[in-house]
């Protein structure tokens, strides 16, 4: 099938704002968006700049805006999306270059939510115990890939980048939920900050972009509610 | 000429995967280290790892670290050295707990230990049956160790470079004492010294036209080491991973056969059945892969073509859902298709090599026959050979490996570095890097590096895969040649300094031209059949000639050949069946 991709482009060096480019592609319907603007980049235009790296949804570098919607170009067919297809970088990150944003103050953000696991005292010489249950509980926000799809969708964090958003908080949730952390309350306090849970709006734009079909909201809400009533 | 910025820290690893995370939280204890990754460190190759981490544990059933020692050494087909294996396995249990304490969530059992699977290869009592011995977070183990490490070396403050690309080794007398590397956002060049470097930079398996490696895994950390004069061991064996998916090769975890899955040729046989009586679809991979080829040569494969069913349907929604729910997106989002209910369309992908820069168990770089060591210069990973996998590895060795040998490089530079001698840094250590940049910025010639890794990767394929022969690895040197030449004028287009991927990924291509012609040259001259190794003129194994690892060296004068012998304490070769 012919598609007609619409990319967002942008050369710091040249340009000095971003514009759009069409291109033209043959494309197989079971091809992936990622293989269209390899077409762009192998054989039409050396200077396009986007990452990737897995190829198949799970290292999280090609988070993008395809048709309005944030997805990892890897995990989107073309067949999908018909035969006009417009890519544009993440919303609400400075845009580097072309497809490219700087993901410095996301990771910093993350970061803030100290993800990792804090315990006190000595460790057992084998594992702790958990049981499948207390493990299920935290299961979804374990797979959290940090693409910052679910961030860079909100519009909470479009209108106040001070808000930690969507990704940090699946972070904190992870630990404040894992029967293992023994930093609950530091984690809540972290949380309840005015950067914290309480900036999301349950738009659910989060929902809708995690690739990894986290139920980003929920576990917002989990938070929020043990913020309310201190239950974990 | 521009600015190249200096750097200096104690120890500096190039590479942000298991490997190289694990050994800098050992080596950030007690010195400055930074991590040089040409990604996000949360996006590397480890993350892709799907089924398990092998440990002895026994939390399910009876288990042996000894068997496990065992089955790594029949599963390497004997080429593997079994002092290195025997640490391998041991330290494998005291690793596991290590990343449950570092918050790893394991899934568990129904008394809160760390849940086991069988895998491929993986048998109680040296051979008899399989045994449950990969410890598993659902099918995304790599992803948890890879996040759960990150978050420790945030935690501990570990100094990251993202999205720096390493060019370069800088060597004085010998002696290892940094690195030059290349920042994508601004196009600028950057000599880091130090007194260990440590490369943990991961497979080539972009070599291949199917594969299910990472548009990033090429061979970059093996090249530069190789051109630097240190030789690149085992490069012949390269494993193909018997279920990636249909045409695209992304992998579907071997833990699919270990819940129950099996393989189907077009009749609807279990065809496994014949070659692998005892453990049936979970043989090692080699046996699997060369079955499904010999299935579709023999006119089996579905509708005659060159692939067959991978059988999830009896495992029921639930299975499928709680221990193989990422494997199952794959199937719906690449395939249309619903595991619990489709046959789902399978062929051997390019997955892994055996191969790469020799080391010691403690990580060091060893550069010659006899085992001297390169002072300073460390590797532990996909990039280093050990070599604890020999001719063929085991399904979740790989997370083994990486973890445990990471840590003891972490370790033993912690112990070089009192004694590192501080030689000065050479005048201009940045020199060749960029020449070789503006090599490509300047070419000769009119065509990119596109065409020439399209060809290097369907040569690959056809003529150096599954199944290999004289003639075909003859043309594939030929081809090489070829290929080597045209890339001598390479025309990179985009000028520009910040994120000039077209620049980027012609290093990388003359990376991976490198990475086949070590392969191929190791390859062609191993006149036996071993592990990741099948050549149809010579298909048995020789233990009297060949039970030796190879060494290739590249220097100006081409390419050279040279062989040590395999450690072998505790297990004599024997026939290998399953």
């Amino acid at each position: 099938m012919k598609i007609t991709l619409e990319i967002q482009r942008f050369d710091p060096e040249k340009d000095a704002a971003p514009h759009m480019a069409s291109y033209q592609v043959e494309a197989e319907p079971t091809d992936l968006v990622l293989d269209a603007l390899h077409e762009v980049l192998w054989h039409q235009d050396g200077t396009l700049a986007f990452r990737r790296s897995c190829g198949h949804g799970v290292c999280g570098s090609d988070a993008m805006e395809i048709n309005g919607v944030n997805r990892l170009a890897c995990k989107v067919l073309v067949k999908s999306l018909g035969s006009k297809i417009t890519v544009r970088p993440l919303r609400g990150l400075k845009v580097l270059r072309d497809l490219i944003v700087d993901m410095e103050s996301f990771f910093d953000k993350y970061r803030r939510m100290k993800p990792w696991l804090i315990t006190q005292g000595e460790e057992p010489v084998k594992e702790r115990l958990q049981s499948p249950r207390q493990r299920a509980i935290f299961d979804d926000t374990t797979k959290c890939i940090l693409c910052a799809a679910c961030t860079s969708s909100c519009p909470s964090f479009w209108a106040n980048d001070e808000y930690v958003g969507p990704a940090a908080i699946v972070a904190a949730h992870r630990f404040i939920f894992d029967s293992r952390d023994e930093a609950t309350q530091e984690r809540l306090e972290l949380t309840n900050e005015k950067t914290g849970v309480w900036r999301c709006r349950t738009v659910f734009n989060c929902v809708e972009a995690c690739p990894r079909d986290i139920d980003v909201t929920r576990a917002i809400g989990d938070i929020k509610r043990a913020i309310l009533y201190n239950k974990t | 000429m521009d600015e190249v910025t200096l750097h200096k820290f104690d120890v500096v690893i190039v590479g942000a995967g298991g490997a190289g995370l694990m050994a800098a939280l050992e080596a950030s204890k007690a010195a400055r280290v930074v991590v040089v990754s040409k990604l996000y460190p949360t996006r590397s190759h480890t993350g892709a790892a799907q089924g398990g981490i092998g440990a002895a544990l026994g939390n399910v059933e009876h288990d042996n670290w000894e068997w496990h020692m065992f089955d790594t050494c029949k599963g390497g087909d004997y080429l593997c050295d079994q002092d290195a294996v025997e640490i391998l396995a041991r330290e494998a249990i005291e690793t596991v707990y290590d990343l449950e304490h570092m918050g790893l969530p394991f899934n568990r059992t129904p008394d809160g230990k760390i849940d086991q699977r069988p895998f491929g290869g993986h048998t109680r009592d040296f051979g008899k049956a399989p045994v449950k011995r990969a410890c598993y977070a659902a099918d995304r183990t790599g992803h948890m160790i890879l996040q759960t490490l990150y978050q420790q070396c945030l935690k501990n403050d570990v100094h990251f470079l993202n999205e720096y690309y390493v060019l370069d080794l800088i060597f004085t007398d010998k002696v290892c004492r940094g690195i030059v590397a290349y920042r994508l956002a601004t196009g600028d060049l950057h000599t880091i010294e130090a007194k260990a470097v440590m490369f943990a930079t991961g497979g080539y398996g972009r070599v291949f036209k199917i594969t299910s490696n990472a548009h990033a895994s090429t061979g970059d950390g093996m090249a530069i080491a190789f051109r630097q004069g240190i030789p690149l061991e085992d490069m012949e064996f390269f494993q193909f991973h018997p279920t990636g998916i249909y045409k695209m090769g992304i992998l579907i975890t071997e833990g699919a056969r270990g819940e129950g899955g099996v393989l189907l040729n077009d009749r609807g046989e279990r065809f496994m059945e014949r070659y692998a009586p005892t453990l049936k679809d979970l043989a090692a991979r080699d046996v699997v892969s060369r079955a499904i080829y010999t299935e579709i040569q023999e006119g089996r494969g579905i509708q005659g073509k060159d692939y067959v069913y991978l059988d999830l349907r009896h495992l029921g929604q639930s299975v499928i859902e709680t221990k193989l729910p990422d494997i199952a997106d794959f199937v719906r989002t690449y395939m249309g298709l619903e595991p619990s209910r489709d046959l789902i369309p399978t062929q051997p992908t390019a997955h892994y090599c055996m191969g790469g820069i020799p080391t010691d168990v403690e990580g060091r770089v060893v550069m010659d026959e006899k085992n001297t060591v390169a002072p300073g210069f460390y590797a532990a990973g996909e990039c280093a050979c050990v070599s604890v996998h020999g001719a063929n590895r085991l399904g979740t060795n790989s997370l083994v490996d990486i973890l445990v040998f990471g840590r003891r490089a972490g370790r033993h530079m912690l112990r070089y570095l009192p004694q590192a001698e501080p030689l000065p840094l050479p005048l201009q250590p940045e020199e060749a890097a960029q020449a070789n940049i503006a090599r490509l910025l300047k070419g000769k010639g009119k065509e990119s590096a596109v065409g020439i890794r399209e060809s290097l990767q369907e040569n690959m394929m056809s003529l150096v895969g599954v199944y290999r022969e004289e003639t075909q690895m003859k043309q594939m040197i030929d081809k090489i040649g070829e290929l080597r030449s045209r890339y001598a004028d390479v025309k990179v287009q985009n000028q520009g300094k910040k994120f000039n991927t077209e620049l980027v990924q012609a290093v990388e291509l003359g990376y991976l031209i490198d990475t086949a012609e070590a392969t191929v040259v190791a390859a062609l001259a191993r006149q036996e059949s071993r592990g990741g190794h099948s050549r149809r003129d010579y298909p048995k194994r020789d233990d009297a000639n060949w039970l030796k690892h190879s060494l290739v060296y590249t220097s100006s004068r081409g390419t050279e050949l040279k062989y040590k012998p395999v450690v072998i304490t505790r297990f004599p070769p024997k026939e290998r069946v399953y």
